[in-house]
């Protein structure tokens, strides 16, 4: 056992670290909230490598080895960096685009083809390597209304014709579906509404006829976008991988989304922690500073002890998301979304309350890591949603 | 990082599954994984078994004859133990004194009590807490005064485990009313059989005899019995404690209870189907999973801190009180699954020659008792409350 991070790794936590404490101070967030003029990370991230962790060399990234969601070194190399963001409440796409999205085209890059989508397989390594580079971004359109967070709920048809597909249908908040270049979409090509088997993936360009994006803000200052598909047309290289087989590649996809979130969020509540902590140590009522009182003080270790749990899992779901066992990787997935979800809802709900007035302004960071901490716990799949996985994971296999 | 075992590590813990598949004798194992009334024999004989086959001092170092373990090798260890139904070693002794007389004993007290505490010939017990020494140890009153080469000790101790099976008692005593509370306290060493000593036993709320009262009317205890300098008890105590960080954390006690509330849940019916089919009861049973997943990850970051580093990280000053609130939680919910047969009032069936029918199950008896008992845990060692108030100051800084 080691859970220290080793040279490289620390180095590039160090150099992202001073670069964030430096360019993403909360009032350049700020700034960047109100689309005045703020430092573009993006291009930072992409000079860092941060945009090509996880995929392949051969697609012009980072990761030493192929990587569908995550080698035990990408997933290492993905936590670290989403700690740091998850402190600094980073705006960017970085999970939608790299994480996520970079899963699933990894999965239509390595694709042998054998179906005749050697179309596509040249179009995801493209992608690949442009979202490496930081020319383009993708957003994974998976979730549907009504479906909540369930991937096999997809109603989104298609219709096959001689040169593609026609879709039809609504995907419902899709993460920074408004600032992506391409969608990654799950539709039906077979079986019914929650069939597993039946779900094939697309890819869809923004500016596609018949495809309208709604984009919106989220309550916590990132995107998301409703989607629509109306007879949207897509030529056959738009099939990623194998036509009704798409299923196990938007799980994966999804779960190593969900154990960078883990992380990010792990990164929120650390930095609560402190500031709270801190807080605590400077604020004086009754002529004393209110870290004296127990029932205060006790308030804070019940935050500290959450969020090293949340920490544990959240090593944990990174160490388990390249398993070669998928029962397992979905029970630490499952495990480690809901112990970090409710983890989160204690810290920020006491950090808020331990602040007083001033954690419930918009003034301070503690309500904006609020906030952040309330989206991820709701972002594919919220504690409760994921303790019931759990639960249908242990009657399935004891 | 890495979260799996060394190919050392798991040598080992084969090591320890061939000797306790040999060695330990099926009619304390009965008892162990039934919950029967143990007795003094059945820990003496099981330490001697330990000593005879170069097992009997896991946790000592070498230049005590011990095995000298690594932290891992220990847990690994003290899991097997526990899964076979061993004993679990009579701690006081070889945990709690033994560290205490290595780093302050003299030469002729080390000589003396360690083999004897090897060879399973004297059992330990802790004389501490007080009727008015609780949380406050300090406070303690009990007395000793030098009367030439010998003290005069008088007073009572409380919450005295396994008194009734003791041949020795450690015991915190005040030797001087000056200065601080702490700095007049003496740690003394004095033999059960001694003329003045009494035992009272403690009926638990289980109905269960496991701690006593123990009285001290003007017993003599040699000065030779002193460890450490007189008035510097404190120092013995707390280097006691610090001993026992990571002790309570009982990990491996709620995997085990995880494994039994299973096959309890796939054992009972309800409404015609298995307990473990109504999601409502699996919902709690993952919610308890989950948290032993965390807990034992935040054990597996302090082991691997430790062999680094030889400390433990802040992480570990967070185990005690989580380990026992989960266990908590998981005997609550044992005696729920167990259902309506859990009223059953049986006593008789801790007898282990009881033969008599089961009311329920064969385990649906020990249920509820262990739950009663079992509220212990967040109580003893320092509660749960005094644990806080330490991560706060020690850890947190408030």
């Amino acid at each position: 056992m080691e859970f220290s991070l080793n040279g490289e790794q620390q180095q590039l936590k160090d150099s992202l670290e001073r670069y964030l404490a430096k360019n993403y101070t909360f009032d350049l967030r700020r700034k960047q909230l109100a689309a005045a003029p703020a430092p573009n990370h993006w291009n930072a991230f992409a000079e860092f490598g941060l945009l090509g962790i996880g995929i392949a060399e051969q697609f012009g990234g980072m990761g030493a080895q192929s990587n569908l969601g995550g080698t035990g070194a990408a997933a290492e190399d993905t936590m670290l960096v989403m700690e740091c963001l998850g402190r600094a409440l980073a705006l960017e796409p970085y999970v939608a685009t790299v994480v996520v999205g970079g899963s699933i085209l990894q999965y239509g890059a390595e694709n042998n083809g054998s179906d005749g989508n050697d179309g596509s397989k040249a179009r995801c390594m493209q992608l690949l390597n442009a979202i490496s580079t930081g020319s383009v971004k993708v957003a994974l359109a998976a979730h549907e209304r009504q479906g909540r967070y369930k991937l096999s709920y997809v109603a989104t048809t298609t219709t096959k014709r001689d040169d593609g597909f026609l879709l039809n249908g609504h995907k419902a908040v899709t993460l920074h579906g408004d600032s992506a270049d391409t969608l990654i979409i799950s539709a039906r090509t077979k079986g019914l509404v929650d069939d597993e088997v039946g779900i094939s993936i697309f890819l869809v360009n923004k500016d596609a006829l018949g495809l309208t994006i709604r984009g919106y803000p989220t309550n916590d200052g990132l995107r998301a976008a409703e989607i629509t598909l109306n007879n949207v047309h897509v030529s056959a290289d738009a099939l990623i991988g194998r036509e009704h087989e798409g299923y196990a590649a938007i799980e994966r996809a999804i779960d190593a989304g969900i154990a960078a979130h883990c992380a990010e969020a792990v990164g929120a509540m650390a930095a609560l922690v402190e500031q709270t902590l801190e807080y605590l140590k400077s604020r004086k009522q009754f002529g004393v500073a209110i870290g004296s009182f127990q029932a205060l003080q006790h308030k804070m270790v019940d935050m500290f002890i959450a969020t090293e749990q949340a920490r544990s899992m959240a090593i944990l779901a990174a160490l388990k998301l390249a398993s070669a066992d998928t029962t397992e990787r979905r029970r630490t997935i499952a495990a480690a979304k809901s112990i970090v979800g409710q983890s989160a809802r204690l810290v920020a709900q006491q950090a808020v309350q331990l602040h007083g007035g001033m954690g419930v302004t918009d003034e301070l960071p503690i309500s904006h890591y609020f906030k952040r901490l309330t989206a991820i716990d709701m972002t594919y799949g919220d504690a409760h949603y994921h303790r019931a996985q759990l639960g249908e994971m242990m009657l399935v296999n004891p | 990082m890495n979260v799996n075992y060394s190919d050392e590590d798991q040598a080992f813990r084969q090591e320890v599954r061939a000797f306790l598949k040999q060695h330990l004798p099926a009619d304390i194992a009965h008892k162990v994984l039934h919950g029967k009334r143990m007795v003094r024999d059945d820990f003496m004989r099981w330490q001697r078994i330990l000593f005879d086959h170069g097992w009997g001092s896991p946790y000592w170092p070498q230049a005590y004859d011990g095995m000298a373990l690594n932290h891992t090798q220990l847990f690994i260890f003290e899991g097997e133990c526990l899964e076979f139904g061993a004993p679990g070693l009579i701690a006081f002794g070889q945990k709690m004194l033994a560290p205490v007389l290595m780093a302050f004993g003299t030469p002729e007290q080390k000589a003396h009590f360690l083999p004897r505490i090897l060879r399973g010939e004297d059992f330990w017990c802790q004389g501490y807490s007080e009727p008015g020494s609780g949380s406050d140890l300090a406070s303690l009153k009990t007395k000793a005064e030098r009367m030439g080469d010998h003290y005069i000790v008088s007073g009572q101790k409380i919450w005295t485990t396994q008194a009734q099976f003791a041949d020795w008692i450690f015991c915190l005593v005040r030797t001087s009313t000056e200065g601080r509370a702490q700095q007049g306290i003496s740690f003394l060493l004095i033999d059960m059989k001694s003329p003045g000593v009494s035992v009272r036993p403690i009926i638990m709320l289980d109905g269960e005899h496991e701690v006593n009262e123990v009285f001290f009317d003007n017993v003599k205890v040699p000065i030779t019995n002193l460890v450490g300098e007189e008035n510097k008890g404190w120092t013995c105590a707390k280097f006691l404690l610090s001993h026992e960080r990571t002790g309570l954390n009982v990990v491996s006690l709620c995997k085990q209870l995880m494994q039994r509330l299973q096959y309890i849940a796939r054992t009972e019916m309800a409404d015609g189907k298995l307990l473990i089919e109504d999601p409502r009861f699996r919902d709690r049973m993952a919610q308890c999973e989950m948290e032993v997943i965390a807990h034992e990850m935040t054990l597996m970051r302090t082991l691997a801190a430790m062999t680094k580093n030889g400390a433990p990280g802040p992480e570990a000053s967070i185990l005690k009180i989580r380990g026992t609130e989960i266990a908590q939680s998981i005997f609550e919910l044992t005696m729920y699954a167990a259902g309506p047969e859990a009223l059953a009032h049986l006593p008789e069936t801790f007898d282990a020659n009881w033969l008599g029918n089961n009311i329920g199950a064969d385990y649906t008896a020990t249920t509820a008792p262990n739950y009663f008992n079992m509220r212990k845990l967040s109580i003893f060692g320092g509660s749960n409350e005094i644990q806080r108030n330490i991560v706060a100051q020690h850890v947190l800084g408030l």
